[in-house]
């Protein structure tokens, strides 16, 4: 096994990608998230791979749409601002089903916001920024470690479900430090293997292949878009049910429950510590997939539960998909910050211990 | 040991980072869970750097912190604006070289450490930090020395800078608790 190495949040994003097989890598520096194409320009031309500033995010959304049309196996990164002018893209590469890892170290907004850390873009990743029906997997990472699994492993899940894989951390992972055992390289794709490994890449007529692929996103019929947005949806519901994934703490026996994914179900579990200590019993869902959202998980709070509550850095967003989870059963609260402001595990605590004391 | 929150405040230049990262490389060369946080963006120009250690036997929870077990002050506006982190029972080292003031609590453990007359006195006017880092890691005891020694050849003095590395280990004594 590998040894542990301690790694600043973005490089070990940037390692892992290029260890998962990426081997292409278009961005455009945006805090808090530069330390990767910093890192990219380094290192991907030393390890046979591509990097390339683009002139700015459209542009390099742009040609994450064409080298992976082409066959290549693409990383982008950007933050909140710079993911939000990719949205055209990704609306075009989810229709042309075109593979893509992307990642959104997110900060505070609106607009070109701050630079600290949020979440305020949980609609933009979840509900999709760009145009017409289309859904893309978003793995939200609590660790380091977590981030680098997820990230090892997008590349080949993105080419397996022929879709862009988003992967949303936040500010805080990006600049942290923490201790993590990066998986082996694994070996990039050969131009010669693109047509074994994704026949559907435009890779140019060989001498002996008549076969011509078409890779687009424009269906001028009618008829022929509804059945291909039919056939997209299959897929999706399809996704629906093997990638949701979630982690659960307590929540059969408890008298709160919390909801947080990220940085903030980090600070929560602190909070459940400190609410322990004064008699309050709390449990967790972390959703670790934000879409597909774990909505299945809520089935498995107890009775003894008198309210859920959604701990979040945007207003309310997340506690949308909570109280889709709910339903009528309970009552949902939200516990937020937002703006780029972090409540400590203190503050989560007090506020859920009001909220209990409001609706016991 | 189960948990142990450090936080070091100073200005740009005094080695707040690298006292940070020092730390967070001899917890995990101690085979602990750590995490590393420094503030980043516009409030660390021209004013203060900050950083946070957790050093814990358990997966590190909230990278933030509100209690301290050990806050390093650098500078005055450091120890004017994080004095009140630290825990009850708790330890502040103030840099006493630069900072003219008292702590205000009596709550917790005050060591006024005069980083930069000792360094000088040692004959590594430029070891300051490492003369607080000495301080702040017998204080606390939350890594050893052996480990911190491990992390200044493996890490933070490599290359040219090697050869500093028994004048650091001298700072790093230096100040006796």
């Amino acid at each position: 096994m590998s040894e542990k190495v301690l790694m600043k949040g973005n490089e070990a994003f940037a390692e892992a990608a290029i260890r998962g097989g990426c081997r292409f890598y278009f961005g455009y520096p945006i805090t808090p998230q530069s330390e990767i194409p910093e890192f990219m320009s380094r290192e991907l031309p030393k390890r046979g791979g591509t990097f390339l500033q683009a002139e700015s995010e459209l542009g390099a959304i742009n040609m994450a749409y064409g080298a992976g049309a082409a066959g290549g196996s693409v990383f982008i990164s950007s933050s909140s601002p710079g993911i939000a002018l990719m949205q055209e893209g990704m609306s075009f590469l989810c229709s042309a089903e075109v593979p893509l890892v992307a990642l959104n170290v997110s900060r505070g907004g609106p607009g070109i916001g701050g630079i600290q850390p949020g979440q305020a873009d949980y609609n933009q990743v979840t509900r999709g920024g760009g145009n017409g029906d289309y859904k893309i997997p978003v793995l939200a990472p609590a660790s380091i470690q977590e981030a680098v699994d997820m990230l090892y492993e997008a590349a080949e899940l993105a080419r397996k479900w022929q879709n862009p894989i988003m992967v949303f951390a936040d500010g805080i992972m990006g600049q942290m430090m923490e201790p993590v055992i990066l998986p082996e390289q694994k070996p990039f794709t050969d131009a010669s293997d693109i047509r074994a490994e994704r026949p559907w890449a435009i890779t140019g007529y060989g001498d002996d292949d008549t076969t011509k692929n078409v890779v687009k996103s424009l269906r001028m019929q009618p008829d022929d878009l509804e059945r291909h947005v039919e056939y997209l949806f299959e897929k999706y519901d399809r996704a629906e049910k093997e990638l949701v994934r979630v982690e659960t703490q307590d929540i059969e026996d408890a008298d709160i429950v919390l909801v947080a994914f990220g940085t903030v179900a980090r600070i929560a579990r602190e909070a459940i510590e400190i609410l322990a200590e004064r008699g309050i019993k709390a449990g967790l869902i972390r959703p670790i997939t934000l879409w597909p959202f774990p909505y299945d998980a809520f089935d498995g709070i107890g009775d003894r539960t008198k309210v859920v509550i959604s701990a979040e850095l945007s207003m309310g967003q997340l506690m949308q998909d909570v109280k889709l989870g709910v339903g009528k059963r309970l009552p949902v609260k939200l516990i937020n910050r937002t703006g780029g402001m972090i409540p400590t595990s203190l503050e989560l605590a007090d506020r859920a211990e009001k909220i209990y004391k409001e609706v016991k | 040991m189960s948990t142990t929150k450090l936080f070091f405040a100073g200005s740009g230049g005094q080695g707040i980072i690298l006292m940070g990262q020092m730390v967070t490389y001899a917890a995990m060369y101690e085979d602990y869970e750590t995490m590393y946080y420094p503030s980043y963006g516009p409030e660390m120009r021209g004013g203060t750097a900050n950083c946070t250690v957790i050093v814990s036997d358990k997966p590190v929870s909230s990278p933030l912190i509100y209690d301290a077990d050990c806050v390093v002050a650098m500078n005055l506006p450091s120890l004017l604006k994080f004095e009140s982190m630290v825990k009850p029972g708790g330890v502040l080292l103030i840099n006493s070289s630069i900072i003219d003031r008292k702590a205000t609590r009596e709550d917790i453990r005050v060591l006024e450490v005069p980083t930069m007359e000792i360094a000088k006195e040692i004959g590594n006017p430029r070891g300051a930090n490492m003369v607080m880092l000495g301080a702040a890691i017998r204080a606390t005891g939350v890594v050893s020395q052996e480990k911190i020694e491990k992390v200044m050849r493996e890490k933070a003095f490599t290359g040219k800078k090697a050869p500093t590395i028994p004048l650091n280990i001298v700072a790093f004594e230096s100040f006796k608790i």
